[in-house]
């Protein structure tokens, strides 16, 4: 089955916008202002922009467009999960379909940032909730009873006194030529039947079945397919090169130059274009490129690091401080020093890199595992100067996005293949494109210095040396500090320490970065809560202790109980290691516990990790929990199996032989837990990765003694 | 060019390929069955696994002037409804997330309990060394096949 994609005008054409199907959209007045419900035929009539829409036709059935990419999330769950829960219907009477990019219909439909549920919940609540309640009213109407008197519940609405019924289908015709009501009444969380319910995800069984239609499984007709011969020093270019070989393998139709724009340079590369991918695949093996690879740095991860380490000796760029860290670290008692490094990682995503595109004259359709079809939309529009209508982007399944796929440069490359061929063609990236081209998650070097009196911290000094995303746009400003050198700190911290500095060291550098699942707090983490940790020791305190004494907040203290309660750290036996890290990123807050001890061959092993996340209101505890265990593991493995080198310009690592996964042996118990509270929703994709390598690392420390400040690290080798 | 003919989910198909064209890109591109994915195309990550002869295959690494002989299932071959033992435990687990590596983890995790049906925590892990999930599904990976394996063992003692 593929993702059902749609516009807005087959929607209300779907809508029917004959007064057969009740049809709501929410739109928002303007910046800051809250939004409001309204009819899709009144928007239609006044020119009103909805974003998020539901619609009910004469059977019962709920269809709602999600505006998200499903990239394993669980967006395709979580989106109409909070819609029957107000509108009184079963889930599967919920039909989803992706929407088409518009960002002026959906705001940003980046599924970046952990955002799918928190950016937008409220409103999806409302939206269903205004519907139940004008199909009560439509009710009522017929009975002649008072809407008081009826009830909604599993796609009827129900006559208490009377026990009479009517299904949803029968009253839609009525309920559409009422006026949406103001300020409906939202249940109570302690109410709900499906929120916070470990529903099963619909779209698990077109994933068990094969049926479920990645971007790599489209077709069109008439569909090309293409491999580029990229320049594998990012910023070389083509001297000549010689396809006489591919021209002469079967099925290869055509060679020519390509230029991919990676933020501000352009990527050099050669496309074969064949009718059947292998084809093109053969070809490109005995085509010949000469680089001219002049004028641009041929860097070595030694080299970058280096650079790094001494870009501490300067200033750098301040970003947040507080009080004196200079004077308060002059008079501390006690002192401590060190520096964390984190390497370049790639996102590999199961799914290798690949779009379609089909390029006429006077439009443009995209079909991809895409993540931010909004800014494709934006991007492609402006480039080939085509109105943004015309340029139409379908999402599929995302095999794994991670930020990866939130990026322009493969969707582009794909339109001017197919421009260049007057005919839809898929650009497939292979493996060891994807490995090797970025972008990458940036290495990150840290530099930490605190002072700690009466066991508390009195000064706290962090220095992060990374390349900053944010300079690699073209005509950026490079003496902007990187605003994501504090993310995975906890909040409370800047209020118990009264005197901080954090500060950017942006290293610049050719090679292409981009979001990596949780940013920024991957790295950060490990620097921030490894050093908590060597706090806590020097403090003589116990770190969970520590930490408590430096969160004095009561939604901090709660998790700290519930991680203590669950991990059984008061009890904890002196044959293990445990350590603990606490992080919080996209307004999600996670403890993690890991216990470590050693294996008949003395070897270091993970016996058990404890997860606590309190991401505040929440769906679906059990697509939670996997989104923990799953960032826990892809933690683990850029902790203690992969890394990303560069050598003479190049990325090493090419393909799962050198670029070592975790697999399931690698793979310890998890347990995971979800904390039950009314804040407002925090992400679940993202924040239960940073506070993994922390947490194992401090067990090491507590079992063998020896610090980890440097990763990869093989735990073989501890 | 060559004309092959090969057996698929117990249906005949005759495709034109090159003979070094991996079973993959046959599967994939010519007999239109996409539930098999490509993910290194060197037998690392598992991906494409189908069964040839009810064994396990990295069809991204046999070619398919190779394969004629034999009896090839691909997950769509499993069954048409989700109703194989696997799949059924798959979904009670919840294992999938972006799902894309799952055709080629069911259909090693089918192979290991077709031959054994009571794997250990060990022989599991062995069976399933050689797939990759980026989405980190492990520790469900290992309940479902533990699911499964009850499953399939009820089946057994009722017949």
């Amino acid at each position: 089955m593929e993702t059902k994609n749609i516009s807005r005008r087959n929607f209300i054409k779907l809508s029917g916008m004959t007064g057969t199907v009740l049809a709501l959209g929410y739109y928002l007045p303007a910046a800051g202002k809250e939004g409001d419900v309204i009819k899709v035929a009144t928007a239609e009539n006044t020119g009103i922009e909805l974003n998020a829409w539901i619609s009910i036709d004469t059977k019962g059935k709920v269809t709602i467009i999600n505006h998200r990419a499903e990239m394993g999330q669980g967006s395709f769950q979580a989106v109409p999960q909070i819609i029957a829960e107000e509108l009184e219907v079963d889930l599967n009477q919920v039909n989803i379909v992706f929407a088409q990019g518009s960002q002026t219909l959906y705001g940003s439909q980046i599924t970046g940032g952990s955002s799918t549920v928190r950016g937008s919940y409220q409103r999806l609540l409302k939206l269903s909730a205004t519907a139940r309640e004008m199909l009560i009213e439509a009710a009522a109407k017929k009975w002649g009873v008072a809407h008081s008197e009826c009830y909604a519940e599993n796609g009827q609405v129900i006559h208490k006194p009377s026990g009479k019924k009517w299904g949803y289908g029968d009253l839609v015709q009525d309920a559409s030529k009422l006026e949406p009501p103001k300020n409906v009444k939202l249940k109570e969380s302690r109410d709900y039947k499906i929120i916070r319910k470990p529903m099963p995800r619909q779209d698990t069984p077109l994933k068990t079945s094969g049926k479920a239609i990645f971007g790599l499984d489209k077709k069109l007709p008439g569909m090309l397919y293409a491999v580029v011969e990229r320049s594998p020093r990012f910023l070389g270019k083509i001297k000549s090169y010689d396809d006489t070989a591919t021209k002469a393998v079967p099925g290869v139709k055509r060679v020519f130059k390509v230029q991919m724009p990676v933020f501000a340079n352009l990527r050099d590369g050669v496309a074969v274009v064949a009718d059947t991918l292998w084809a093109a695949i053969q070809g490109r093996k005995v085509l010949k490129v000469e680089w001219d690879d002049a004028g641009f740095d041929h860097h070595s991860t030694a080299q970058l690091y280096a650079r790094m380490n001494d870009s501490f000796k300067s200033e750098g760029l301040s970003q947040k401080t507080q009080g004196s860290f200079s004077y308060a670290f002059a008079k501390a008692e006690k002192k401590l020093e060190a520096v964390y490094e984190t390497p370049y990682e790639s996102h590999s995503c199961m799914e290798p890199i690949n779009c379609i595109a089909d390029v006429r004259d006077d439009r443009c359709e995209i079909w991809g595992p895409i993540q931010g079809p909004d800014w494709i939309q934006q991007d492609v529009s402006q480039r080939l100067g085509l109105p943004m209508e015309k340029v139409i982007v379908n999402m599929t399944f995302l095999g794994g996005g991670f930020g990866r796929k939130a990026f322009t440069d493969y969707p582009y490359e794909a339109v001017l293949i197919s421009k260049e061929m007057k005919a839809p063609v898929q650009v497939v990236w292979t493996r060891e494109d994807d490995m090797t081209q970025g972008p990458f998650r940036p290495g990150a070097v840290y530099e930490c210095k605190a002072g700690l009196r009466d066991g508390r911290i009195r000064a706290f000094q962090a220095k992060m040396a990374a390349q900053n995303m944010d300079h690699q746009w073209p005509g950026a400003d490079k003496l902007v500090y990187n605003g994501s050198t504090t993310e995975g700190f906890l909040e409370p911290y800047f209020d118990s320490i009264p005197n901080y500095s954090f500060s950017d060291h942006p290293l610049d550098s050719p090679i292409p970065v981009m979001w990596w699942r949780s940013v920024y707090s991957s790295t950060n983490g490990f620097a921030y809560e490894s050093f908590m940790d060597e706090l806590a020791l020097q403090a003589g305190k116990d770190p969970l202790e520590f930490r408590r004494q430096h969160l004095e907040k009561p939604r901090y203290h709660e998790l700290i109980n519930k991680l203590e309660e669950v991990s059984g750290w008061k009890s904890r036996g002196k044959n293990a290691g445990w350590g603990v890290a606490i992080t919080e990123c996209f307004s999600s807050i996670v403890g993690e516990v890991v216990k470590v001890s050693k294996s008949a061959n003395g070897q270091v092993k993970i016996d058990k990790v404890f997860a606590v996340m309190d991401c505040g209101w929440y769906v679906n505890p059990d697509t939670i929990r996997a989104q923990v265990e799953g960032s826990i593991v892809m933690a683990l493995g850029a902790a203690t199996k992969h890394a990303t080198n560069f050598a003479d310009g190049k990325a090493v690592e090419t393909n799962f032989d050198k670029y070592k996964m975790p697999r399931i042996s690698d793979t310890p118990e998890i347990e995971v837990h979800v904390m039950d509270n009314e804040e407002k929703a925090g992400g679940v994709g993202e924040p239960g990765l940073p506070p993994f390598t922390p947490a194992l690392t401090n067990a090491i420390f507590d079992l063998t003694g020896k610090r980890i400040r440097k990763l990869p690290f093989a735990l073989e080798e501890v | 060019m060559a004309t092959y003919t090969l057996k698929i989910n117990n249906k005949t198909h005759t495709v034109e390929a090159d003979p070094k064209t991996p079973l993959l890109w046959v599967i994939r591109d010519l007999v239109g069955l996409t539930g098999t994915k490509y993910g290194c195309g060197m037998a690392q990550c598992g991906a494409c696994t189908v069964h040839a002869n009810g064994k396990p295959v990295r069809s991204c690494s046999v070619p398919v002037a190779s394969m004629t002989a034999q009896n090839i299932t691909t997950i769509e071959g499993l069954s048409d409804d989700n109703s194989h033992p696997v799949q059924q435990a798959w979904i009670k687990e919840q294992v999938p997330q972006c799902g894309y590596c799952q055709s080629g983890q069911i259909m090693a995790a089918s192979a290991l309990l077709e031959r054994n049906v009571n794997p250990s925590d060990e022989e599991i892990d062995r069976a399933m060394q050689g797939h990759i999930c980026r989405c980190g599904t492990y520790p469900r990976i290992r309940k479902a096949i533990k699911t499964a394996s009850k499953l399939m063992s009820q089946k057994a003692s009722t017949k």
